[in-house]
């Protein structure tokens, strides 16, 4: 009986990728184990192996096909004496499939194909580079890349440590090719000590070196968060200026697909408490870039929170020598008047998602990305509220203590007389991150709640 | 302040073993005024005095070369005087005044000197170890041939990123001497209750550090054990591990009852294996020092330290704005970076 073979997931956030190279050819005998193609994620290239035993009856995909989706029928596995005419090639791959499919495409967000622009329909309002400066597409895992790159190339007491860094490209990609530039000894492969690594990170910043400590993901970072808050964040104060850690922490925030509780955490609101540091979260692309660039020259230890599903989005990024964006400076992507919504980071993805089918609605939403959460752009988000009277906040983070929760203590304190409605905070639920799709689906925040919350506090 | 022309011979001249004599007294002055002041309600919060002890940072200050560094625990206030901090803004800062080395904003356990490349006074118990080996990290990437001494104790040395960092001190060849100051009691809990090992030198062996056992009572030992070390590190042949054995006679803080161990337990130290009355002792049986010169030197010493008493009382509280000062850096402090 013929078996089809399946383009493979083969990471927790894959959604398609390109079939880079055929290791087999028609009519040849394979056996489980055997190496049948080369398959190249976002992440990394990868062996894919043969499960069953027969013989490649048909190869459907050619190789060096990009953009092949997840769960696609790329070859035909046939028995002896069965022929390869006789195939019957379904469209969607096999009978379990459909329901992985639309998980796959659902969760954990809405989300464009990794490598599609997720540009917004509305321009942003205040772009941060002047008007006709060339644009590219780029997605943020190369906009981090670059913004490290050229910030090693003009600074050479700029290094960047952690857990495959160097000779892996990255765990996530997101160094790929800095060891090649910039050579191993800045470019730092560490062992897997978070705690260690990190306080060795704080001391080079003490002894006049500017680090970029990554963190595989900032879940590992709690294992180093006392040399992060204690040490770093603390020193400038206790030694009465005389020294600090002039350094960023970077890495993956927040919940990324199917990983489960302990690898699934934002810990936007965590650090945006502690004096001391700052904390940037950006969104797209050219965010990523201008304020990792100035994280890097920020003379104070700086959280630089990223995110795995954006790392693939492509997103407009100004072309020019040095482009930075300033932290505490919110950007407005789309200019609304009856209801504000702020967030950050891959919260953005949701208010732009319920903005546009709110606009069909004929209720026109303000969208105002922080972009940094120390220090926070209060003034931006007061005047917009001034403006449309009501707020609804966004973040995937938990309620307890958010940022949601700050920001409307803020805008009751500082813009009471001007609310319409009670600031409404859309965040995830108050649970540790479940396993099963349909359950992490519903864990986290959905468009379709802050819609909800916008139709609460305009009363429709 | 201490000695710090580095000796190939064991031997010290009458100078410096008059040098040692005196940053040793100068500590344990120092201490007991601050004991004083923290009995008047002038110090505040955690004091953690370093009697006893004093044989260790200066022997190991009189093996260092002008731009090593130092990183410590909390109980900081020898290290500070060792390595040439002034008395005053240290006395200061621990009454919590303007002239303390961090304006009053640090306290006993938090104090730093970028100009004495002092780093801390670090007050969570093992942190300090990740970040001397951070400062060495600094120095082999900046290709001088500096050396961190990173200082930690009994207690600390059960702490996990001790070996972490000892691990990658090691793979990276880190000019890091670890000085384990082991007074043989992690606050109140012995050694022998909380410690697998009798020789705690020797967990370095695992990861290819070598390490060896001092005699922290005695001055003229620990500065051989740190000239080697140095050596050792200075030549680009990673870290190294001295175990000190030291010994406290005070409480683990001011607020220490000290019930874990016997009155006749801390006597028979002070009796026998004071580090200062040896010292004293090598001096005036060696003909090197009269009663009268050693008196003088006790005089300058007490005079010292009742200025630092006075300044520290006389400072005045931090001004209500340095609350919101130095919490971000207006621009990046002042290093060993090189030129981009």
């Amino acid at each position: 009986m013929a078996t089809e073979i399946l383009m493979p997931a083969l990471s927790p956030t894959m959604e398609e990728g390109t079939l880079a190279k055929w290791l087999v050819k028609e009519g040849d005998t394979v056996s489980s184990g055997d190496i049948l193609a080369e398959i190249e994620t976002d992440k990394a290239t990868m062996e894919f192996e043969a499960v069953d035993e027969g013989i490649v009856g048909k190869i459907l995909i050619e190789e060096g096909t990009e953009g092949v989706k997840v769960n696609t029928p790329i070859a035909v596995l046939i028995e002896e004496g069965e022929s390869a005419d006789d195939i019957e090639v379904s469209s969607g791959g096999g009978d379990a499939e459909p329901a992985q499919a639309e998980e796959a495409l659902e969760a954990p967000v809405e989300a464009a194909p990794a490598s599609a622009p997720a540009t917004p329909k509305a321009k942003a309002v205040e772009p941060d580079w002047p008007e006709g400066t060339e644009l590219k597409q780029q997605t943020v895992r190369e906009a981090l890349r670059d913004a490290m790159a050229e910030e090693m190339r003009s600074d050479a007491n700029v290094f960047v440590m952690g857990e495959e860094v160097a000779e892996y490209q990255g765990a996530y990609k997101v160094t790929q090719g800095l060891l090649d530039e910039f050579g191993s000894k800045r470019v730092i492969d560490t062992p897997i000590t978070e705690h260690g690594f990190a306080g060795i990170g704080v001391g080079a910043a003490f002894g006049g070196l500017k680090p970029i400590v990554e963190f595989m993901t900032f879940n590992f970072a709690m294992q180093a968060i006392d040399q992060i808050i204690n040490s770093a964040a603390k020193t400038l104060y206790m030694s009465g200026g005389q020294m600090g850690a002039p350094m960023v922490f970077r890495g993956p925030n927040g919940a990324a697909a199917r990983v489960g509780a302990q690898h699934s955490q934002d810990y936007a609101a965590w650090y945006a408490m502690v004096p001391g540091l700052k904390v940037a979260m950006p969104y797209s692309a050219s965010d990523a870039k201008g304020l990792l660039k100035s994280a890097i020259r920020d003379p104070n230890p700086v959280i630089f929170l990223e995110n795995e599903i954006l790392y693939g989005r492509s997103f407009d990024v100004p072309v020019m020598d040095d482009f930075t964006v300033p932290f505490g400076k919110a950007r407005i992507w789309r200019e609304g008047t009856d209801v504000t919504l702020v967030s950050f980071g891959i919260g953005m993805t949701y208010a732009l998602e319920a903005a546009d089918k709110l606009a069909e609605e004929g209720i026109s939403a303000e969208v105002i990305d922080l972009r940094t959460l120390r220090p926070i752009d209060y003034g931006t988000v007061i005047e917009s509220v001034k403006k449309t009277n009501r707020c609804v906040t966004v973040e995937e983070g938990w309620p307890v203590g958010s940022i949601g929760n700050h920001l409307s203590a803020y805008i009751m304190q500082n813009a009471f007389d001007w609310l319409d409605a009670p600031v409404i905070n859309c965040t995830g639920k108050d649970v540790p991150m479940p396993y099963a799709a349909n359950l992490e689906k519903h864990a986290l925040i959905t468009t379709a709640e802050v819609i909800d919350a916008v139709k609460q506090v305009t009363y429709r | 302040m201490a000695a710090r022309k580095p000796s190939a011979k064991p031997n010290v001249s009458p100078e410096e073993l008059k040098q040692y004599y005196h940053d040793m007294l100068l500590i344990r002055r120092f201490e007991e005024k601050a004991g004083q002041l923290y009995g008047m309600g002038l110090i505040g919060g955690f004091c953690h005095l370093y009697i006893g002890q004093e044989a260790v940072v200066v022997g190991l200050e009189a093996a260092a070369s002008e731009g090593d560094k130092r990183v410590t625990s909390y109980r900081d206030h020898g290290h500070m005087l060792a390595c040439g901090m002034d008395p005053n803004g240290v006395m200061a800062e621990l009454t919590g005044r303007e002239g303390g080395y961090s304006k009053g904003k640090g306290g006993s356990m938090h104090m730093f000197s970028r100009e004495k490349h002092f780093y801390g006074g670090h007050g969570i118990v093992g942190a300090q170890v990740p970040l001397g080996a951070g400062l060495a990290f600094a120095d082999r990437y900046l290709e001088n041939d500096r050396v961190t001494f990173a200082y930690f104790g009994d207690g600390a040395a059960n702490q996990g990123q001790v070996y972490e960092t000892f691990n990658m001190a090691s793979i990276w060849k880190l000019p890091v001497v670890f000085v384990i100051e082991n007074n043989q009691y992690a606050m109140g809990t012995s050694q022998k209750r909380s410690t697998s090992t009798e020789e705690i030198y020797t967990r370095g062996a695992p990861f290819g550090i070598p390490g060896e056992l001092v005699d922290g009572m005695d001055v003229l030992k620990v500065k051989e054990a740190g000239e080697k070390a140095v050596a050792h590190c200075r030549a680009g042949n990673g870290p190294y591990i001295l175990e000190v054995k030291t010994y406290r006679y005070r409480g683990h803080s001011m607020s220490d009852p000290a019930k874990y161990r016997t009155r006749e337990e801390v006597q028979k130290m002070r009796d026998e294996r004071d580090p200062i009355q040896s010292v004293r002792d090598l001096l005036l049986q060696g003909k090197h020092a009269t009663e009268d010169d050693l008196k003088a030197i006790d005089k300058n010493i007490k005079d010292i330290v009742n200025a630092s008493a006075e300044f520290s009382k006389e400072s005045p509280e931090p001004a209500l704005e340095e609350l919101w000062t130095d919490i971000y850096a207006d621009e990046v402090p002042q290093g060993d970076a090189v030129e981009a």
